[in-house]
């Protein structure tokens, strides 16, 4: 019973929902569990905190290894929370945006978090030179076939690029960087990520298959045994 | 080697360069030169020696600021003469479904394309899809909104409905109920005493929907739950690694394309072509593309290197 229940949850609910995309009888239940989801997805956030503390509470308790991160991570989390369900500092009150920048709320998100996440981020360039410089390898035909097309991608995406070409006469226009650039993406690029996106289609038809029918269980939790 | 030679970018094309800048060029170009020795030697390149070039790369063009002459492409054009083309007072949903991580690129397009919509005195609705993203929206609006359009109204001119939970749930809602999902805007005023959303009760009453973003949900969710089901033509402006997802969709589904800082600066120079009065206004994408052209210089410099020390190795192996 006590798997019976969510699977056939699960049939109803999905069987409707592919019912309601081609019945115009059934159009609108499909805005109604829409709202449904939107309700659940709330309260994944109370189950996501909960797990949070869970978790770091544990680590800590236990002293396992960096535990002292996980001091940071509740601590981080405790006061951002506070922050923003009281709104502290808001100047417009309650019912002001949450994010106002006089907040406390707003002040660490843009003071703290902005540039935190923004250096995070721009490290790659780091990294993805690196790699480059390691992976991009005339090693044999297919390498260096990529490689050209990096060449005149990374070439393309800047002002270099289009100044190398400007000379050439609008009949060879075709052959200038920033036009062979949108030519790689929007012919091979495009036929390569058709295919991808037609065999990711295919595999989530066919899993979306399986959950609605219950072959696949794992989602119900300890393999579905 | 033209590949090692950025100064040939400055001498040629590049504006507001100073000494500072041409005493750094020089520096990366000379060390370009020594590498590329010891490449011809067969000798790899440590990966710290790339870090190093590479911090040089973006610093040089952030301290002593260049830029580069932009000319639209036709994927960000085509986003930049729909809102030309519609009629004033035509309602323009522009989402912001980004982090601060995804920021420094996506933001400089997201302004442009605010400013764009406002002067030609299109009615605008923002929203996020993003948590992170209401912050960086309200910010967006106070930067710009009191001091560039201190006419416009709230309410009457621009919305801002905010963030809410639910992802692509939100747009499968939204696309046949606005208010459903949104009920009051972003300060708790019910969309129904708002003139901006007169006669407006769904997303197919909207002419343009613009995201901003290049995760999930993005720009993908945009086109799949609103653009196709309501036929609302759908732009899009996303960071550079998402761009190429982007194009199975271009252009019947997505109106355009705007890639990364390059789609920025594309955007930027075009605004700024019909609208001189915001050739004073930043344009951090056009900026951002020094920093970048120098970047990709040296990267292609280091792949450079990189063959001539894996072939002068591989001949050197080959001898008897």
């Amino acid at each position: 019973m006590k798997r019976q229940v969510p699977l056939l949850i699960t049939f109803f609910v999905g069987t409707l929902l592919i019912v309601s995309i081609f019945s115009p009888a059934t159009e609108n239940l499909g805005e109604e569990f829409s709202v449904f989801f939107d309700v659940i997805a709330v309260f994944a956030f109370f189950l996501g905190g909960g797990n949070l503390l869970r978790v770091h509470l544990t680590k800590i308790s236990r002293k396992r290894e960096d535990w002292v991160y996980s001091v940071v991570t509740l601590v981080g989390f405790i006061v951002m929370l506070w922050a923003g369900l009281f709104k502290i500092g808001n100047e417009g009150g309650i019912a002001a945006s949450v994010t106002e920048e006089s907040s406390l709320f707003g002040m660490v998100f843009y003071s703290v978090l902005i540039p935190l996440q923004s250096t995070m981020y721009s490290l790659l360039a780091f990294f993805i030179a690196s790699a480059s410089y390691r992976a991009f390898r005339a090693k044999n035909r297919e390498a260096t076939i990529l490689l050209v097309a990096a060449f005149i991608i990374l070439l393309g995406r800047t002002a270099f690029g289009t100044m190398l070409t400007s000379w050439m006469p609008p009949s060879l226009s075709l052959a200038e960087i920033p036009n062979l650039a949108i030519w790689i993406m929007n012919s091979p690029n495009l036929a390569g990520q058709r295919a991808i996106m037609i065999g990711i289609g295919l595999g989530v038809v066919s899993m979306s298959l399986r959950i609605i029918l219950g072959v696949e269980r794992t989602y119900l939790g300890d393999d579905g045994k | 080697m033209m590949f090692d030679s950025p100064m040939l970018l400055l001498l040629t094309a590049g504006s507001g360069a100073t000494v500072g800048t041409y005493i750094g060029l020089a520096i990366i170009v000379l060390g370009l030169l020594a590498l590329l020795y010891t490449s011809i030697k067969a000798i790899e390149v440590d990966r710290r020696i790339v870090f190093l070039f590479i911090f040089v790369a973006v610093s040089i063009p952030i301290l002593f600021p260049i830029t580069f002459e932009e000319k639209a492409t036709p994927v960000v054009k085509r986003i930049f003469d729909k809102i030309e083309s519609l009629p004033e007072g035509s309602r323009i949903l522009l989402s912001f479904d980004f982090d601060p991580a995804m920021a420094p690129e996506v933001q400089p397009m997201a302004d442009a394309v605010m400013r764009h919509a406002l002067a030609k005195n299109h009615r605008v609705i923002f929203m996020s899809l993003w948590a992170t993203g209401q912050g960086l929206l309200d910010r967006t609006m106070q930067r710009i909104l009191p001091n560039e359009f201190p006419d416009k109204v709230d309410g009457v001119d621009f919305a801002s409905v905010g963030y809410t939970a639910g992802n692509e749930g939100v747009l499968n809602v939204i696309v046949s109920d606005f208010k459903k999902m949104f009920p009051s805007d972003a300060n708790s005023i019910p969309l129904d005493s708002l003139p901006v959303f007169n006669r407006f009760s769904s997303c197919k009453d909207l002419d343009l929907v613009v995201t901003f973003g290049g995760g999930k949900p993005g720009a993908k969710e945009w086109v799949l739950f609103v653009g196709d089901k309501a036929n609302v033509p759908v732009a899009v402006g996303v960071a550079a690694v998402v761009a190429p997802q982007m194009y199975p969709y271009f252009p019947n589904q997505v109106l355009g394309i705007m890639g990364g800082i390059k789609g920025a600066a594309e955007y930027e120079s075009e605004l700024i072509k019909h609208y001189p009065q915001f050739a004073e206004q930043p344009t951090p994408g056009m900026v951002m593309m020094g920093p970048q052209t120098l970047a990709h210089i040296v990267i292609i410099a280091f792949i450079v290197f990189g063959n001539v020390a894996y072939f002068f190795g591989r001949r050197r192996e080959e001898k008897p």
